[in-house]
């Protein structure tokens, strides 16, 4: 790595003052260094992002370094983000001198040795090459396909996931070399804040956490609100469970989210921003921390920044674990040290917000787009997406998948690309069921809408939702009214309490699903009647919820009830009528008998019972009273002859 | 246990109402849970009623008033992991280590917590123990891997 001294230091500086003026071929050398497109010695890169050490990279790094030190091998180890690919981590990446940076994929720590020592001696360990990357000034690997082959990334358009798994994120010299801030250093010595808002305004870029509200008609309203003092709040409170962007981008480039607060801060007028980053997320918070220092000492931030008299302070506070701190009164709450509990609207937090003052709150990626749209203008990015949508996306796409991970894509791209061109379909070759998308207040769908475009209008129109780019995808082994019971229990659990139809609304539609999923305590005629009664009040209760709710969390509450009842009424039914469950999820609607031949009746299961269900005397076979059966499962679990079925 | 929560308290920048979720986390990294002593004396320093910290304190899901385990389990509840059955993971640590989620065991060996999503969805179901992660797992993996800290006492 190369040493961050002064000299560099001033380089760099004049670099960024006038990008470019670079011609000397000292400084052209000095970049390509920096940004690897040579290398001196061999580089080995490995993917550490949170995704990256869940698949054990900790483990593959550690071992890394024992073998460069074993074999006396002089080699630079650099720790990258996450390329996106979460479902091939960790990944292994190789640089060596004059040859093109190729991927290995799934390189557990035993792995190393083998891969190494074959690279290392030029050979290639053919089975776990992944890709390798176009590179101009190096050599390329034969038989090797280039990352853009790969239909996974050759799909893609990467704005704002450029940087993510290619440079390293703790270092802020990487992402100056390969032009960053250089956005920022012009915007504030060239544009006034108001055009700035304007350049934002004319691109067409909307909020991407979910709200799509246009992102330089917020700063504008900000902008023209007087005040002595105002704000600029960046939202990494990722906090639906399913989606993990922003994680990614703060993790693998922090950096370019740095700059694009320190360029709203400068558009609204704002001279203390703060990032606000969910509990959960420790590595992304040492990250930013990091990256906020290292922007400090460089001068990219504080007072008086390159000599033009703009001061930006930014300052990282962490959540505390709750859902609803996402919505933008709420997690101002939070930064007050208050119950981050969201309150009415208006006045907006773009009059009123942060300690009574205007505010602003966008999303990282909103965030993460704004140095791409200053460098490349307002037509560049305006030209990429759909008439009402600009812009790309990123999805982070999880479930029954083969390819799990973050993809960016254009606006307009449908959702069945994004599934089974990007996704690589479904795994284990089991049929599609559903996608949901959206977060948990988001809605399923089912496989006629996957034609529909990403696009705020078009999923609108079909009754979907954007959110923040969470994508769930199912198969016939997942239960719908499970799903729905599982999102509604997470927005019961996250409900703050303040408004009566969120807090009680929820609970009761959650109590009509559980009714739906549970065994008849006794068998009437009418309990059918009863239970497909509390379906009819789904949706009713639905509708009051959506409509009297005090905030986004309890308005869009009853999406997964909605949806599921919409798409998939034909399993509700059959939970109802039919008492069965196809997917077998439903625990309790599952029926046991015990096979008289394989019984030995060591009363194991009797005894196990918690109602009492099973009788049968010692060294005979037993039996299940279904009536009594809750469908628990004990009994299955205890029996040690394989006597017991399940159906 | 580390610096005295006093100590904490008088390295703060500032001692305004919006430093005091911070400082609760700062007490919570040093002890593992908030004591009814460090809210008291939280309480004293902010010139806050103590019903109004705990107010905070009890809203979010992140602080504990309960010590934790030396061995510290967080098992993520997400779409994703949900998808891929960590309903039946969850039961099946309660029934190993007879606590629920929230509590610590009575040897103070195992805490057990549910967290929204470790927002490593791509690789879900995930778990992990004292910052050890794991993942892909089934229901005979967790007794075995309980079983390995329970031998490391």
């Amino acid at each position: 790595m190369i040493v961050q001294n002064d000299d560099l230091k001033l380089k760099l500086r004049a670099f960024l003052n006038n990008a470019t003026s670079v011609q000397q071929k000292t400084d052209i050398d000095l970049l390509s260094l920096i940004l690897r497109e040579r290398v001196e010695k061999p580089v080995i890169y490995i993917g550490t992002s949170t995704c990256g050490m869940v698949a054990g990279a900790g483990k593959t790094l550690q071992t890394i370094k024992n073998y460069l030190e074993e074999k006396e091998i002089d080699a630079e180890v650099v720790e990258v983000g996450c390329i996106g690919l979460c479902s091939v981590e960790p990944v292994l990446d190789v640089q060596l001198p004059g040859r093109a940076r190729i991927s290995f994929q799934r390189v557990t720590a035993d792995k190393v040795d083998y891969i190494l020592d074959g690279i290392l001696n030029n050979e290639l360990p053919v089975e776990d090459v992944f890709y390798q990357y176009a590179q101009t000034k190096s050599e390329p690997w034969p038989k090797v396909p280039f990352i853009n082959q790969i239909p996974f990334f050759a799909n893609q358009n990467r704005i704002v996931l450029k940087n993510c798994g290619i440079i390293n994120p703790e270092d802020i010299v990487e992402y100056i070399a390969g032009g960053g801030y250089r956005a920022f250093v012009k915007t504030i010595r060239n544009y006034t804040a108001d055009k700035v808002c304007s350049i934002v305004e004319e691109s067409g870029l909307k909020g991407r956490g979910g709200g799509g509200y246009p992102t330089g008609q917020k700063w504008r309203t900000t902008l023209m609100t007087a005040d002595d003092e105002k704000f600029m709040i960046c939202n990494a409170d990722e906090s639906d469970p399913g989606a993990f962007m922003d994680r990614a981008v703060i993790e693998g480039d922090p950096h370019r989210v740095i700059e694009g607060i320190a360029i709203a801060a400068y558009a609204i007028g704002a001279g203390k921003a703060y990032i606000y980053i969910r509990a959960e997320y420790d590595l992304a918070f040492k990250r930013m921390k990091n990256a906020l220092k290292q922007a400090y000492d460089f001068g990219v931030l504080g007072s008086n920044i390159m000599d033009s008299g703009v001061n930006v302070f930014i300052s990282v506070r962490q959540g505390a674990g709750a859902f609803v701190c996402g919505e933008e009164t709420a997690l101002i709450a939070s930064i007050e040290g208050r119950r981050g509990m969201p309150r009415n609207k208006p006045p907006y937090p773009a009059e009123h917000g942060l300690f009574e003052k205007p505010t602003v709150v966008n999303n990282v990626e909103t965030l993460a787009n704004i140095s791409s749209i200053l460098d490349n203008g307002p037509q560049w990015f305006s030209s990429i997406g759909t008439l009402t949508s600009k812009g790309t996306k990123v999805f982070a796409m999880s479930g029954k998948i083969k390819n799990t991970g973050l993809a960016e894509v254009s606006m307009g791209t449908s959702l069945r690309d994004l599934v089974f061109t990007i996704g690589g379909g479904i795994k284990k070759s089991k049929r599609f069921k559903a996608l949901q998308i959206g977060g948990p207040s988001g809605s399923c769908m089912p496989e006629s809408l996957l034609d529909t475009r990403v696009d705020y209008d078009e999923l609108k129109q079909n009754g979907l939702m954007m959110g923040s780019g969470g994508m769930v995808v199912m198969d016939e082994d997942t239960c719908m009214i499970d799903i729905a019971k599982f999102f509604t229990d997470f927005l019961q659990k996250e409900s703050c309490g303040k408004c009566i139809p969120c807090r009680e609304g929820t609970k009761r539609i959650l109590e009509i699903l559980r009714h739906i999923t549970m065994k008849p305590g006794d068998e009437k005629g009418h309990e059918t009647l009863e239970r497909f009664k509390g379906v009819m009040q789904l949706e009713s209760l639905a509708g009051v919820i959506k409509d009297t709710s005090l905030c986004g969390l309890g308005r869009t509450a009853p999406n997964p009830v909605l949806s599921t009842l919409r798409w998939f009424r034909d399993e509700y039914e059959e939970h109802i009528f039919d008492r069965k469950c196809r997917a077998g999820i439903c625990r309790e609607l599952r029926t046991f008998s015990i096979d008289v031949d394989k019984c030995t009746g060591c009363t194991a299961c009797y005894k196990k019972c918690p109602e009492n269900a099973i009788v049968g005397s010692p060294r005979m076979p037993h039996f299940i009273i279904a009536e009594k059966c809750i469908g628990c499962g004990i009994c299955f679990d205890t029996c040690k002859f394989v006597a017991i079925s399940v159906s | 246990m580390g610096r005295s929560i006093k100590e904490l308290l008088e390295n703060q920048p500032n001692l305004s109402r919006d430093r005091l979720i911070p400082i609760l986390q700062e007490i919570q990294d040093e002890n593992g849970y908030l004591s009814e002593e460090a809210i008291i004396v939280t309480a004293e320093f902010l010139k806050l009623p103590t019903s109004k910290i705990y107010g905070v304190a009890t809203y979010y899901d992140q602080f504990r008033f309960e010590p934790r385990g030396k061995y510290h389990i967080r098992i993520c509840r997400g779409t994703a992991c949900h998808v891929e059955g960590s309903l039946n993971f969850l039961s099946e640590l309660e029934k190993l280590l007879k606590i629920k989620s929230g509590q610590t065991s009575r040897d103070g060996l195992f805490s057990l917590d549910i967290v929204r999503c470790i927002g490593a969805c791509g690789l879900a179901p995930v778990m992990d123990i004292n910052q050890e992660f794991y993942t892909g797992f089934s229901i005979p993996d967790l007794s075995r891997i309980i079983n390995t800290y329970r031998l490391k006492v």
